[in-house]
């Protein structure tokens, strides 16, 4: 049989066989943390402690502002040393709460555990809100925000993703590995709070032990494992469902407008916290991995902990990085330095050596057609960059540049190492910048 | 931090696939019928194919170094040119003629639309096509093969697909017996230019692009698939008169062009729909003119009308975007 997945896409080499079988390890607590008060979609928190107070595990350090926001939480007890301007795994400096450990790591007292069957749907999403959980497989868009959709939108079918197509990257494949029940858990409450009647895991067929092991555990649940063919962008959210469901989400409207909703499986399991053990989303777990990093790991990461921390963690460094990266290789943020510290989307550190991203020098398109044919999304990417790079912002409109996900397969594939999504990305900037210039005016 | 630290957005990993690799990966698949003409024809297909190649990349040099770019011969393109030129000539072509479509191929067919990548037409077949009007009896002047170690000297002949024809004009009929048999045809073994007569050695090549997935299947499919149908179709109709398409597949350009000139990167379609179209085209074109045109062979001609056809193909056939084709079904 055939496994399923979605038109277009890559095959890059996936090299998770550096950190695959390891196990998740909790990282040791750092001295000092990094909270910023942006780590998710949306508008930032505004820090609500002050200099020099004394916080618990799981206080609130930062207030959402609006409802596509959620507030930030303390990731140890200590003290509050600064709140200030920060460098930022965006690439500027951010307002950051700076808190210096005491050691105790002491929960706070006022977070209690409850009985989900006692709550009712707005009130899991309350809590889920409150605890702060954003969607863990890198975007960070509010999980609060998705579980509530307007009315006339019903939710039918409710996808896991559990793909975890980026190269290097296996916090997600050990999660599943290490625990099915707490991700289960969150399956389980986000299919009452949406009231979906079908329930999908998407896993790539590359995990086959974490295939087995969740087949085993929904056997006699109305939940359905899925394995699907091994392809990048599959844990795009747009491919997902295309894969799991062969519909297509409308060109710039969201999953609910064609009844679905997909949740990472990380996220799934931060909702479990947040719901039966009343714990904020304060930590995750982190790839660190990468040719120039010694020992790579698997991470049980608390949020604001700095990147030197865990490269230290990790056996330091085999030889000076050329590339520093956030998340995946394909889609992940680079770094100056190891002074940021990770946040709730921090999925992967990824170090490279500078051997592995030299590039060659560009040269004309030949009009060879593989970006056309990597294109998940159907695009001409050739002929969007074309025209991004030369300012005709209307024509790469016109060419439905804003349907682009940036996922990079064009660039990835091209013979010419045409900047091809780097094209598009400015493109799209530049169309969007255009669009508010004129909504002002 | 000592060392150079790379910044730059996304992606940060690449397939390693370079235009340069590309390229000589066709050069390499292009060999074998490289080596089929030197044994049947001998030195003179040698000096035909080291006169066309040469002559391309020293126009090449010359050109950019006029126009003050950066000279970019190393990526191959212009080899390949030659290369392919060489395979469409006949084996006798005089070496000043030769050498006259290799500064047609890359300064009229590629650089004055500024090189690599911007030119319409397919530069080898543009100086074929050229040639063939300038200098038409060298053109068809063709020769027997004469194998390595035959003992025989090239002997001015018709190929198979101009016996034909002549035959057809003059009686309205098949010719009563063919000089060869389609085994022959086959191997190579039958006049023709330098690089169509072996269709076994060109399959080969072809082979080898579809291995390291240079080539899709959609023009040749599209183009060879066209020729059966259609010369099918009028040999049922009228096998006195009309050849049956084995015949038109291993004579002539029909495999040479399908595998190596239509699918010319630059100068075709870039969606698949764009090219199943374009390979249509192509094959109608090319039946049309053998059975009903002037010149014996039609695919140089076929293949660049499609050429010409190629930006209105692209336009016509672009993919529908993920999430409109539903959309458009709802609305």
């Amino acid at each position: 049989m055939s496994l399923k997945t979605f038109a277009g896409g890559i095959h890059p080499p996936d090299n998770k066989q550096w950190s695959s079988h390891k196990a998740i390890e909790d990282c040791p607590l750092p001295a000092e943390f990094i909270v910023p008060l942006a780590q998710h979609i949306g508008a930032p928190s505004v820090a609500c402690v002050e200099v020099g107070q004394q916080v618990s595990k799981g206080d609130e350090i930062g207030s959402a502002k609006g409802f596509v926001s959620v507030p930030v939480h303390a990731p140890t007890s200590g003290e509050v040393t600064a709140v200030e301007n920060r460098p930022h795994p965006w690439g500027t400096s951010l307002p950051a709460v700076v808190i210096k450990a005491d050691g105790e790591d002491r929960w706070s007292t006022e977070l209690q555990p409850a009985d989900p069957s006692e709550l009712s749907p707005d009130e899991i999403i309350e809590k889920v809100r409150l605890a702060g959980v954003v969607g863990m497989g890198g975007a960070a868009f509010p999980a609060h925000v998705k579980m509530s959709p307007p009315p006339e939108k019903k939710i039918s079918t409710l996808i896991f993703n559990g793909v975890e197509c980026e190269p290097y990257l296996t916090a997600d494949h050990r999660m599943m590995l290490e625990e099915p029940e707490r991700i289960l858990q969150g399956v389980a409450l986000l299919q009452y709070v949406l009231g979906a009647e079908q329930v999908v895991i998407g896993i790539e067929a590359n995990k086959p032990d974490a295939i087995a092991l969740f087949e085993k555990h929904c056997a006699g649940t109305p939940v359905e494992v899925m394995p699907l063919q091994v392809k990048y962008p599959q844990g795009a959210e747009k491919q997902l469902i295309a894969a799991v469901t062969g519909k297509e989400v409308p060109s710039g409207g969201l999953p609910m407008d064609i009844g679905v909703a997909v949740h990472n499986v990380s996220t799934a399991a931060a909702i479990t916290d947040a719901i039966i053990h009343g714990r904020p989303l304060i930590e995750r777990v982190c790839t660190v991995t990468g040719p120039a990093i010694r020992e790579p790991k698997n991470l049980r990461i608390r949020i604001g902990t700095p990147l030197s921390h865990l490269v230290e963690v990790c056996g330091g460094l085999v030889e000076e990085p050329g590339k520093i990266i956030l998340g995946g290789p394909m889609m992940g943020f680079t770094q100056l330095g190891f002074d940021v510290p990770a946040t709730r989307g921090t999925s992967g550190l990824l170090l490279l050596r500078a051997e592995d991203v030299s590039s060659h020098p560009e040269s004309p398109c030949i009009r060879c057609a593989r970006c056309v044919q990597a294109c998940p999304i159907n695009l001409l990417p050739t002929t969007i960059a074309a025209y991004a790079r030369r300012d005709l912002l209307a024509e790469a409109a016109e060419y439905c540049a804003m349907d682009c996900i940036e996922c990079g397969s064009c660039s990835y594939v091209c013979p010419s190492t045409i900047p091809l999504v780097q094209a598009i990305r400015y493109g799209k900037a530049a169309i969007l910048a255009k669009k508010r210039s004129t909504q002002v005016s | 931090m000592s060392q150079q630290l790379y910044l730059s957005s996304s992606p940060h990993i690449h397939s390693g696939e370079t235009t340069a690799k590309v390229m000589r990966a066709v050069i390499y698949s292009l060999l074998p019928a490289c080596g089929v003409a030197v044994y049947f024809f001998g030195p003179s297909a040698l000096s035909v194919l080291l006169i066309a190649t040469l002559g391309c990349l020293a126009t090449e040099v010359v050109c950019q170094r006029l126009m003050g770019q950066p000279v970019t011969i190393a990526d191959g393109s212009a080899a390949i040119t030659g290369i392919l030129l060489a395979l469409n000539l006949p084996p006798s072509s005089p070496w000043w003629m030769t050498l006259f479509g290799a500064v047609v191929a890359i300064a009229i067919g590629k650089q004055v639309y500024g090189g690599l990548g911007s030119n319409p037409f397919n530069p080898a077949l543009v100086a074929r096509v050229v040639l063939l009007i300038s200098f038409p009896v060298q053109m068809t002047t063709w020769s027997a093969p004469a194998p390595f170690g035959s003992g025989l000297d090239l002997v001015t002949t018709a190929t198979p697909l101009g016996e034909w024809k002549n035959a057809v004009m003059l009686t309205g009929q098949m010719p009563a017996e063919m000089q060869g048999s389609m085994m022959n045809y086959f191997l190579g073994n039958m006049p023709g230019s330098i690089g169509e007569i072996s269709a076994l050695a060109l399959l080969l090549g072809a082979a080898y692009l579809f291995y390291r997935r240079i080539l899709t299947w959609h023009i040749p499919t599209a183009f060879i698939g066209t020729v059966i149908l259609l010369s099918g179709l009028f040999w049922l109709i009228n096998p006195e008169k009309y050849p049956n398409p084995v015949f038109h597949m291993v004579t002539g350009g029909l495999i040479l062009g399908a595998f190596f000139m239509a699918t010319d990167m630059v100068t075709t379609p870039v969606s698949t729909r764009g090219m199943l179209l374009f390979g249509v085209g192509c094959g109608l074109l090319t039946v049309l003119i053998r059975l009903f045109g002037g010149y014996p062979e039609g695919v140089s001609f076929a293949i660049l009308l499609m050429n010409a056809a190629t930006p209105l193909i692209d336009r016509y056939t672009r993919p529908k975007t993920f999430g409109t084709l539903q959309q458009e079904k709802v609305q």
